[in-house]
């Protein structure tokens, strides 16, 4: 009988806080995997997936120790082997490819010095054999211009192209097992599809047993043989991905699953056909740009070429499109962070200076944006309390008691515990900080709320809540959301129309319950299709670049 | 239950929330101590700091002189409890000049941007390029020296630098969503410089802040040292070296000691920067 190339056996890791104290983050968890199988781990953002991910590698995060049990590969113990031995490990018998490539690669070093350092590190090739085999990598990995790509330096190639590199840097030793952390959550669904394929083939062809670390179930449908589902550092069920997709048993696994069914939106104002249809912000003909302004009087980097678009009272528009589609830009113009250099934006059919700073205070007021990353768009020297009251006291001059109430009703409004205003931004979870993000734009009293990604950084159960806290909102408080997104399940979940940009223009404009099987436009339909699906076949049945554009 | 303590903290400031390590904790006090002195001190010196009261030059340490004389027969003792006044007073007035001005001025700069910040960069990059022993020599010469046009001038002197420094962290600041948010909906400047980037930058300046105490308290010993500080009869620590300068081949105590006042508080200084306090952030206890 041939013994599994990892048996995790009773692990327990524990972290010590600041102050002391000491929390158990693994509780005991155990599972196995075999030889070129690919296992899962599944969970919200502090289950512990991360933790146990770096324990294969005998690794524990500044902070932590591994406590108990024991982590055997390939018949060794990691747990009770020396950090010498440790190090032996690392990049020969087992790699990593972490979550942000962007970050794993140094900016000032070619990417092929980069990628065949281990083989250096380790001495198992000489250099000309290690530059061979990354340019067979580059290849098996799909990457354009195998042969030359290595000279080119971080910058020079895109998201997906460098989450490739990445994963080529954790191959190029042969190890047995490969960590995936999260590697596709930051990249768009026209990306990920195509790093999901390589990452597929190259794992299929080197019989290597892989770790994959995710909170989007349909992604590892595509690529695991088994699911190990866990919250709050406890396996909740493991089995066959079939077996979880289809028959979960535990609760926690079915709620993955409904949040990751969209359900079909239609806001309040849809029924209402006798309000007026005059539109609460009209976008007519706006072209911006970064860089400076040329001969001809565009700016250098053009990246909205004559949008328009409008949004009626009460109703919800959706913006999609890859990143540097221009979608951000739009919400940048229309708060006035970027002049646009012609065209207009109109709020209730009155025309909003170019410049924020040249608005009054009541258009301001009328018209809040709420970025995508809470850890960057709340100051993390100032209580939640502030941050939220803030806008009561600059728009409506609200101090003392009065203020204390509001936030208290603030608070309340996002489902969040009072008692959190003393907290600073650093101590909340992303979910409850994107909510604080949320209040303080609310606590404008706005018409319009531009949402800028707002559930991109959230895991899949999160953002759901998040999603039906906006929907909830809206009917009380009859917004309007301007809604900036890749996921197409969250633009459908709360959206009446969706428009569609690529390269800085409009592709398309279509309602939301037409997405699926009413786009016209070649690019509207890539970027359907490559939206995974609960199916563990979804990937082999989709044809490598449904449209080449 | 059990309070776990690992090597090097020390429990004490813990109830306040914040834990420092016990190096951070050695130079807190040596720089508590000589704050002290430079407010008491001149009460305490068993002698007035001017007086002849021994008849040898240079003479050793002995129980009635603490650190010996010094080469008129003052007791040294006593003359550096008056100096630490100078030394401490002098330098600490000047480095909250330089910073105050260079970090406001920096965080204008970086927030309004364009001309201003252009502007306030080259004036000030001009005024950094000037070699500061050298205007300093030259400014006193031409002006005289007393208290209060050392501290402007040690002021002036070390303002580009908290200005370059400050101006680096806020354009970083700058850029945050947050910063964003706030011009979004429609803030003043003077808000943002005080309320979302200052906060954000206090760590670093105050590092920045004791780092540039040290080289006010080094530079004015060096004035005093070149005979350009404060003038005799009175003496800060630097004035203290350069009398008894004739005394280091002899060993005398009355150039070793004001040496090592010297070093004892920058070092300590440059220690206690490096180890401030930090937050406790997990006070779920």
């Amino acid at each position: 009988m041939m013994a599994n190339l990892v048996e995790i056996r009773d692990l327990k890791v524990q972290a010590r806080s600041d102050a002391g104290r000491k929390i158990e983050i693994i509780k005991g968890v155990s599972f196995d995997i075999a030889e070129g199988e690919i296992v899962a781990l599944i969970g919200e953002s502090g289950s512990g997936k991360t933790t146990i991910a770096l324990t294969l590698m005998g690794h524990t995060r500044p902070g932590c120790t591994i406590t108990g049990g024991s982590v055997r590969l390939a018949g060794r113990d990691l747990v009770a082997m020396p950090e010498a031995g440790r190090q032996m490990l690392r990049g020969t018998e087992v790699a990593y490819v972490p979550q942000s490539a962007a970050a794993a690669f140094n900016p000032s070093q070619r990417l092929m010095d980069q990628v065949i350092e281990v083989a250096q590190i380790h001495k198992l090739m000489s250099p000309e054999a290690a530059r061979a085999k990354a340019v067979e990598l580059f290849r098996a990995l799909a990457l354009p211009e195998p042969e030359t790509i290595g000279t080119r330096y971080p910058h020079q190639v895109s998201g997906g192209q460098l989450q490739r590199l990445s994963a080529a840097m954790a191959l190029i030793g042969g190890p047995k097992l490969v960590i995936f952390d999260e590697p596709t959550t930051a990249l768009d669904v026209t990306t990920q599809i195509e790093v999901l394929r390589a990452f597929k083939s190259v794992m299929k062809l080197g019989g290597m047993g892989g770790v994959y670390v995710s909170h989007d179930l349909a992604v590892v449908a595509q690529i695991a043989d088994r699911i190990v589902v866990l919250k709050g550092g406890e396996v909740q069920e493991e089995g066959p991905v079939e077996q979880i997709l289809h028959h979960a048993r535990h609760p926690y696994p079915r709620e993955l699953l409904a949040a990751f069914e969209p359900v079909p939106y239609a806001s309040a104002a849809r029924f209402d056909t006798a309000a007026s249809k005059r539109p609460i912000l009209e976008v007519r003909d706006v072209v911006a740009g970064y860089g400076a302004t040329g001969r001809d009087g565009l700016p250098a980097k053009l990246a909205l070429r004559n949008v328009s678009c409008q949004l009626e009272r009460g109703q919800n528009l959706g913006v999609i499109g890859e990143s540097g589609s221009g979608k951000s830009t739009l919400a940048r113009a229309i708060a006035g962070l970027l002049p646009p250099v012609s065209g207009k934006v109109l709020l209730d059919a009155h025309a909003l200076a170019p410049e924020a700073r040249l608005r009054d205070k009541e258009e301001l007021r009328r018209l809040q944006i709420v970025f995508q990353l809470a850890d960057t768009a709340l100051n993390p020297q100032r209580s939640v309390g502030d941050i939220i009251g803030r806008p009561l006291t600059f728009y409506h001059g609200q101090k003392g008691a009065v203020r204390e109430t509001q936030i208290d009703a603030l608070l309340d409004m996002v489902r969040l515990p009072r008692a959190m205003k003393h907290r600073l931004p650093g101590e909340l979870s992303g979910g409850q900080k994107q909510r604080v993000n949320l209040a303080r734009a609310l606590a404008a009293k706005p018409e319009v709320i531009l949402c800028d990604e707002i559930t991109s950084a959230l895991d899949t159960v999160v953002a759901a809540a998040v999603i039906e806290l906006l929907k909830e909102l809206q009917r009380e408080l009859h917004l309007s959301y301007v809604f900036i997104s890749h996921d197409l399940s969250t633009v459908q979940a709360i959206c009446d129309d969706v428009m569609v940009m690529y390269n800085g223009a409009v592709v398309e404009r279509l309602p939301a319950a037409q997405l699926h099987g009413g786009a016209q436009h070649p690019y509207s339909q890539l970027l359907f299709s490559s939206v995974p699906k609960l199916d563990t076949g979804w990937l082999d049945s989709v044809p490598p670049r449904v449209a080449a554009l | 239950m059990a309070p776990m303590f690992s090597k090097g903290f020390l429990p004490s400031p813990r109830r306040f929330g914040y834990h420092m390590n016990a190096v951070g904790l050695c130079a807190a006090a040596v720089v508590c101590f000589w704050a002290v002195v430079a407010v008491v001190g001149p009460m305490l010196s068993p002698y007035p700091p001017g007086e002849i009261v021994d008849f040898d030059y240079y003479g050793p340490m002995s129980s009635t002189l603490w650190m010996g004389s010094d080469y008129l027969g003052r007791d040294i003792f006593s003359r550096i409890l008056m100096g630490a006044r100078y030394t401490v007073g002098i330098s600490l007035a000047a480095v909250c000049l330089a910073c105050f001005s260079g970090v406001v001025l920096g965080m204008t700069a970086a927030v309004v941007g364009g001309w201003l910040d252009t502007g306030l960069s080259r004036l000030l990059d001009a005024l950094n390029s000037i070699p500061s022993k050298l205007f300093g020599l030259v400014m006193v010469a031409a002006i005289g020296s007393s208290i209060p046009v050392l501290i402007v001038l040690l002021g002036v002197i070390y303002t580009p630098g908290a200005f370059r420094f400050a101006r680096a962290l806020a354009v970083n600041i700058n850029t945050m969503d947050y910063v964003t948010v706030a011009r979004a909906r429609g803030e003043r400047t003077g808000y943002l410089i005080t309320q979302e980037i200052l906060p954000n930058i206090t760590g670093p300046v105050l590092a920045d802040l004791g780092l540039r105490f040290v080289f006010i308290v080094l530079l004015l010993s060096g004035l005093s040292f070149l005979g350009l500080g404060v003038q005799p009869p009175n003496a800060d620590w630097g004035s203290l070296v350069r009398e008894n300068i004739g005394g280091l081949p002899f060993g005398a105590p009355a150039v070793l000691m004001p040496c090592l006042a010297i070093a004892s508080l920058t070092i300590s200084v440059n220690l206690l920067i490096d180890n401030l306090p930090v937050k406790i952030r997990d006070r779920s206890e």
